[in-house]
C-alpha cells in the first residue's frame, strides 16, 4: 500500500479527524523521483482539545510509529482543534525548501 | 561515556539547545534551518549540535526523548518539540519568553 494511503487510513481510524490532509512533499527534497519520504499532515481533531502541541505530536508519532521507523524521513505536522482551525481559516505554513542534507 | 549520558549532559548544560542537521550558519535541512532561524530571532544565546558531524548522537537521539525526527529543541533540559512546534511557539511569543527565562536562570546560578 502507498505510504500516503497508510498514513491517511491510520490517522483516520485512530483520531477521527474532521479535516485531514496528507501531502507527499518528497519531490521538494534530495531524494529519488516518486519517493514517499517527506510528508506534511494537517489534521483537525477533537482529540487535541486541551492538549499541548507536544502531546498532540506525540500522539501522531505513536499512531505512525512503524511508518516513522521505516520509510518516512520527514513529517511536518499541523495539529489543530476545530476552533483553532476556524481561526486559521485554512492558512497553514508552507514547508521549507530542502537544503540537501536528507541522507 | 554512554551516548545517552552525553545527550543528557548536553541538554542540561545548555539552557537552550538545538539538535540539527548542519549548523545555524550553514544548515543542511530546511526544517533545521527554520527552527535555528527562529531561535536566532529570539535574540538569546543557544547551543547547537550538528547531527551530521556526530553519527552516534544522530542514531540515538530519537530514543533519548522518544521523538523520532529532527531538529529537536530543548529548553532547560526538556524537549519542547521539532520544527513545527518551535515555529508556532515563536509566532506566539512563547519561545522567546521561555528561552530568555532559561538563559537568565542559568546565569543566576553560575
Amino acid at each position: 500500500m502507498q505510504m500516503q494511503t497508510r498514513i491517511t487510513e491510520k490517522l483516520q481510524a485512530e483520531l477521527h479527524p474532521t479535516h485531514l490532509e496528507v501531502v507527499n512533499e518528497s519531490h521538494m527534497h534530495n531524494v529519488p523521483a516518486n519517493s514517499e519520504s517527506h510528508f506534511k499532515v494537517t489534521i483537525v481533531s477533537d482529540q487535541f482539545e486541551g492538549k499541548m502541541l507536544i502531546a498532540r505530536h506525540r500522539l501522531i508519532n505513536k499512531v505512525l510509529a512503524s511508518e516513522l521507523d521505516g520509510g518516512i524521513h520527514a513529517l511536518a505536522l499541523h495539529t489543530l482543534t476545530a476552533t483553532e482551525w476556524q481561526k486559521k481559516a485554512g492558512h497553514i505554513a508552507d514547508s521549507p525548501p530542502c537544503h540537501g542534507g536528507s541522507k | 561515556m554512554d551516548v545517552l549520558d552525553r545527550i543528557r549532559e548536553q541538554v542540561e548544560s545548555n539552557p537552550v539547545l538545538i539538535y540539527m542537521k548542519g549548523t545555524p550558519q550553514m544548515p543542511m535541512c530546511g526544517f533545521s534551518s527554520r527552527a535555528a532561524e527562529a531561535l536566532k530571532q529570539c535574540g538569546v544565546e543557544f547551543g547547537y549540535v550538528n547531527l551530521l558531524a556526530d553519527p552516534e548522537i544522530f542514531q540515538n537521539l530519537p530514543r533519548y526523548a522518544d521523538w523520532p525526527t529532527f531538529p529537536q529543541v530543548y529548553i532547560k533540559g526538556e524537549l519542547i518539540g521539532g520544527c513545527d512546534i518551535t515555529l508556532e511557539m515563536f509566532e506566539s511569543g512563547d519561545l522567546k519568553t521561555m528561552a530568555q527565562e532559561a538563559v537568565d536562570a542559568a546565569k543566576a546560578k553560575s
